[in-house]
């Protein structure tokens, strides 16, 4: 059914749809609403999940963690300093291979503190393990929390994952929003029947001290299963098209106006939306421009990357997130696809945009597609103020 | 795949904690010994058994090789040696 809904409300009405019988979240901003809408579908007794009210994010993670290895289909979200709170204990999730999944609210990262949108906690946790699927509106939103559970879940994955949407874009804004039938979302996402469980009937140690002898085993099974998890999520995201009637392409990228393009602009989330806009905006003069929107950035598809962008001459990156010291995090993996390939684009440059919530717009965009007619760029800092960078302390 | 992720109960054995060990190991001489036992008591890992003079000896799936014997042992008659010598 088309309903108009906050996309956080939708996001609480997803999680309800998977059946999630264990929550436990912390409230911070942007993703309090999430958790607020399923406390209230409880308290109405409209959903029968267990709330457990926590007194941060560190011990939200672990209640889903042991909720989980008891069998139980779990769920949290949270948002910047609550996930990087939460990290010691969702790299533990995913080494203990158990299928939760979270919500990140996305949000920068504090000091200075910043309530606003970019993608840095999340993009932090990005080697925890945990599968991480990008939403670029509230319907992908939706469906990706549909998918994430079925793939986490699938026997030969068991990895958490996170579904990353861009905070107040994404978490405030209001769109009309297909919500699947609780009959349709219950036979695409059966229950939850784990291959190991806590239980005293059967008793088990889950997390044991594996010494060297048997640590590294566990690392490479978390490697080969996120190989694994790409198939699946190639096959999840068909069944899912075809039985949702929505149009995801593969699953991993989509491809936005990109068959003849000379110049393409590769992003993850809602920013996707503007990009869009701007590529018509620019074809409507006849320039060859186009999108690639990166959906699922855990496990990394580098060949669908490949087979996307080896023809286009001109590549711009826009990181919404930064790996400081180093390479804008999306822009240097971008790169390493093509390293050592015959065919692959004569530049690929790195525009990094939208920190702390700084407007994307239409014209940050369409100057990008300008700026790749250069002969050289440096890293680009999009719509930076120099005269706050002047030393005057 | 998954690699080694849950123990079931009592088989914490399986787990040959011998491996910690670093550069060396005890050697137990056989040739002083009184019985006394105190190398039994001291030993973390509860891997050092013997019931006569000169029979006492340790499991090296898991010593260790912290070394508390040789330093408790009132008659030196066990020693540390390097990891790579044959007994």
């Amino acid at each position: 059914m088309r309903e108009f809904l906050e996309g956080s409300q939708a996001i609480a009405r997803a999680v309800a749809l998977c059946r999630a019988g264990v929550v436990a979240a912390y409230p911070i901003t942007p993703q309090t609403h999430i958790p607020e809408g399923l406390s209230e579908m409880v308290a109405n007794k409209e959903i029968s999940a267990q709330i457990v009210n926590v007194e941060s994010e560190h011990s939200a993670a672990s209640v889903v963690l042991g909720a989980a290895a008891t069998g139980v289909r779990a769920y949290t979200a949270t948002s910047s300093q609550g996930l990087l709170l939460m990290s010691e204990v969702l790299f533990n999730i995913a080494g203990l291979r158990l299928p939760v999944v979270l919500t990140c609210a996305n949000r920068a990262v504090s000091a200075p503190i910043n309530i606003w949108n970019d993608q840095q906690d999340s993009i932090s946790l990005r080697d925890s393990g945990w599968i991480q699927l990008y939403a670029e509106n509230i319907q992908e939103a939706v469906d990706l929390h549909i998918i994430a559970y079925r793939v986490a879940e699938e026997k030969n994955v068991m990895l958490p994952a996170m579904v990353c949407v861009d905070g107040y874009t994404l978490t405030h804004g209001w769109e009309a929003v297909n919500l699947p039938e609780q009959q349709a979302v219950d036979k695409f996402l059966p229950p939850y029947n784990p291959l190991y469980k806590l239980d005293i009937n059967n008793p088990l140690t889950l997390g044991f001290l594996a010494d060297s002898d048997y640590y590294m085993e566990t690392r490479f099974a978390i490697q080969k299963s996120h190989q694994e998890a790409l198939k699946a999520l190639l096959e999840i995201f068909q069944e899912f098209n075809k039985y949702f009637s929505r149009d995801y392409q593969n699953g991993l990228i989509e491809t936005y106006r990109t068959q003849d393009a000379e110049k393409v602009i590769v992003a993850m989330g809602s920013v996707c939306g503007t990009i869009k806009d701007a590529v018509d905006v620019l074809r409507k003069k006849g320039k060859k421009v186009g999108l690639l929107k990166i959906i699922t950035f855990r496990p990394f598809p580098a060949e669908e990357i490949y087979g996307a962008l080896k023809k286009v001459s001109k590549v711009a990156v826009l990181d919404k997130a930064l790996s400081l010291g180093g390479q804008a995090p999306l822009y240097s993996e971008i790169r390493s696809v093509f390293f050592g390939k015959k065919s692959a684009p004569k530049f690929i440059r790195s525009f990094v945009a939208g920190l702390g919530g700084r407007d994307i717009t239409l014209d940050s965009i369409i100057n990008i597609f300008n700026k790749l007619s250069l002969k050289e760029t440096k890293e680009e800092f999009l719509d930076l103020k120099p005269e706050l960078l002047q030393e005057k302390l | 795949m998954f690699g080694p992720i849950f123990t079931k109960p009592l088989t914490s054995k399986n787990n040959k904690t011998g491996s910690w060990r670093t550069t060396q190991k005890p050697k137990f001489l056989q040739k002083n010994c009184i019985a006394c036992k105190m190398c039994v008591l001291i030993c973390p890992e509860g891997c050092i058994e013997g019931e006569q003079k000169n029979t006492y000896h340790c499991d090296y799936d898991y010593c260790k090789g912290c070394g508390l014997c040789v330093e408790v042992c009132p008659k030196q008659d066990i020693i540390m040696v390097e990891e790579s010598q044959n007994l």
